[in-house]
């Protein structure tokens, strides 16, 4: 099954509720690819979920914001005339419906004649492995079988722009993980250009072909998961994806030295007297090293062992040490870091919160 | 342990008894040759025939006042539940607490109320539809209570924008989702409204013409004027009828009305 799918265009879209004193979203652009995964990333309450039902057509930008599909400008249409198919954070399936007919409902509102209904609902089935549930009532199902419903829901009537807000939240751990990797598989191959909300940044790694970072209704990078995971353009992004440490220190003779040691610099970098890295830059030397720390805590985590190092920097630095060694806390341990981290370009450091 | 149980029995025994004998003995009554000679001297169907014949006009006109009732009540109540339930302005929470200020008043006042207002409106006040006003005043906050109750304990705002997502407009989303979703609440304000117009009294009674004679107002006739066996037979004749009603009350899951009244919120 492939879709027919339309680029998005948001054009000055800012959305204050009535009687709100303060936008919830502020002016924002934002072009999608027709067929891309666009992830919206941020923390809860944010602005995500009033941005896809800006897309949507459940809610109206203020005086001047437009949304385009394609080129065909649809901020005056309602939700019902702009063909899209939407997930629910709740998945809003009609109770007094089984499983078939939740599935058959946008098919049967166009009138479609019976059997191309039938044959169109099997498909979906098949596809979301519902084949078995079909005749099923809404409250027998399990929560990931509720989410494969809405999917397939939405996916009946053959959307040009599919909008999923946090499908997989209301799920336990490890389904939320099966479900993330099908969801994938499924979203590559109907090639339908979709907008994913979530707050789980594992998630929009997986999934994304560009992720939307936002804070407190406004956009603070738009880029590929790599590009966020190595490049954030801020602080607020460095922070809300993965673990980032911060180290401070003095740059003198190509080095930059602080109360953990001296680093050397990697051959071409600018001088720095601070140095931005993931706890995966670091590299543990057991006989001796350019850095020095003291473990203050190491949690096993199975895969690895996070370790907490003091006496570095002003800060702790975060470490994910792998395999079987055990760490004792107050142990000294040296380390040096990866010569990317010389490259990573510096976020600017200025805070916003949501 | 035992002799709790036993308590426990007796005391609902005794209760049951309390409530049920009454209604039995006046069954017994009804259908007693004479009942002051006690029910052993002979049962009979006269006094049932009787009552049957001299007030048939009365039940009649009662299931037309209430068939009319609750017509008009889901007519009005279900879109006014509905609209209250989904709205979130600060004057629908007012509506709400203002809707169950009939039930409150006595049906007296309420009576009183639309004879000053319409009384001087001779055809309509002669007519059943000013009984069936009445009974509008008293019944349709039931209905509105009823519908809204079950619009907000299902998320209903979002099953239809889930519905209008999938191409249903305003109509069609009402016909094939609100309504089905919300009949449990429908069904259960008009068994509601059905009983209790059935067995007004009160403001039916200051209503009513000697040409709008409705059932329990009947009654009160019967038990005024007749002997106690006519009276008896007539409870018989209104059990006969309410009776099936209030089973399918409890089998749709509905409270009772005051019990409603005080869970509704
Ligand atoms: N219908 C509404 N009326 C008023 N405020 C709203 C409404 N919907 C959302 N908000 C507010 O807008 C902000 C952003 O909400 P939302 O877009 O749902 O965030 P997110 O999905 O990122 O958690 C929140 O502060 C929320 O309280
Ligand atoms: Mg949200």
């Amino acid at each position: 099954m492939k879709l027919d799918s339309v680029p998005i265009r948001l054009e000055r879209c800012a959305k204050t509720f009535p009687g709100a004193a303060r936008p919830v979203l502020k002016p924002l652009d934002l072009d999608i690819a027709a067929g891309e995964t666009v992830v919206l990333l941020g923390p809860s309450g944010c602005g995500k979920t009033t941005t896809l039902r800006l897309i949507a057509g459940l809610e109206r930008p203020d005086a001047g914001g437009r949304v385009f599909f394609g080129a065909e400008d649809v901020s005056a249409r309602p939700i019902e005339e702009r063909q899209v198919g939407m997930v629910f954070q709740n998945y809003a399936l009609f109770p007094h419906m089984n499983v078939r007919q939740n599935v058959a409902y946008g098919l049967s509102i166009r009138r479609l004649p019976p059997q191309q209904i039938a044959r169109r609902v099997d498909e979906l089935l098949a596809l979301t492995r519902l084949d078995a549930l079909a005749e099923r009532q809404i409250a027998q199902l399990s929560g990931g079988q509720r989410q494969r419903v809405a999917l397939a829901r939405a996916l009946a009537p053959q959307p040009r722009v599919l909008l999923l807000d946090e499908p997989l939240t209301a799920l336990d751990a490890q389904l939320r993980e099966s479900l993330r990797t099908e969801m994938n598989t499924l979203l590559r191959n109907l090639g339908v250009t979709t907008v994913y909300v979530t707050h789980d940044q594992a998630e929009a790694m997986a999934l994304g072909d560009k992720i939307v970072v936002m804070s407190a209704g406004a956009i603070e990078q738009i880029g590929t998961p790599r590009d966020i995971y190595h490049q954030p353009a801020n602080a607020v992004v460095a922070s809300f994806i993965g673990t980032m440490n911060q180290l401070e220190g003095v740059w003198r003779d190509g080095a930059l030295h602080c109360a953990g040691g001296r680093l050397i610099a990697a051959p071409g970098a600018q001088p720095r007297s601070r140095l931005w890295f993931r706890p995966e830059d670091v590299i543990l030397t057991p006989s001796g090293g350019e850095l020095h720390g003291v473990v203050e805590s190491a949690t096993f985590l199975g895969g690895h062992t996070r370790l907490s190092l003091s006496g570095v920097g002003a800060a702790p630095i975060l470490v994910d040490a792998p395999g079987r060694t055990r760490y004792a806390t107050g142990e000294r341990i040296g380390f040096s870091l990866a010569a990317e981290v010389w490259h990573t370009p510096l976020p600017d450091t200025e805070t916003t919160t949501c | 342990m035992k002799l709790l149980k036993t308590l426990q029995f007796s005391v609902t025994l005794a209760l049951c008894a309390f409530l049920i004998l009454p209604v039995l003995m006046s069954i017994a009554a009804g259908v007693s040759d004479n009942y002051a000679q006690g029910i052993t001297h002979g049962l009979t169907l006269r006094w049932v025939a009787a009552v049957w014949t001299q007030y048939r006009q009365a039940v009649a006109l009662s299931v037309l006042v209430a068939i009319a009732c609750c017509a008009i009540t889901l007519l009005v109540g279900v879109p006014a539940g509905y609209v209250l339930a989904r709205s979130r302005h600060r004057a629908a929470r007012l509506a709400e607490g203002l809707l169950m200020l009939p039930v409150a008043v006595p049906g007296l006042a309420s009576a009183l109320g639309l004879l000053v207002i319409y009384g001087s409106f001779g055809a309509f006040r002669n007519s059943l539809w000013f009984i069936v006003t009445g009974h509008i005043v008293f019944t349709l906050p039931f209905m509105v209570r009823s519908v809204a109750a079950v619009c907000a304990s299902v998320d209903l705002r979002t099953l239809e924008e889930g519905a209008a997502s999938l191409g249903a407009g305003l109509w069609q989303r009402g016909i094939s989702v609100v309504l089905p979703v919300i009949r449990p609440g429908i069904v259960a304000g008009a068994l509601t409204v059905v009983t209790l117009s059935l067995g007004e009294f009160n403001l039916t009674w200051m209503l009513h013409t000697p040409l709008t004679q409705t059932l329990p107002v009947g009654l009160a006739d019967a038990y005024a004027s007749m002997r106690i066996e006519i009276g008896s037979a007539y409870t018989l004749i209104f059990f006969l009828i309410l009776i099936p009603l209030l089973i399918l009350m409890q089998a749709c899951g509905v409270n009772t009305p005051m019990a409603g009244h005080r869970n509704a919120r």
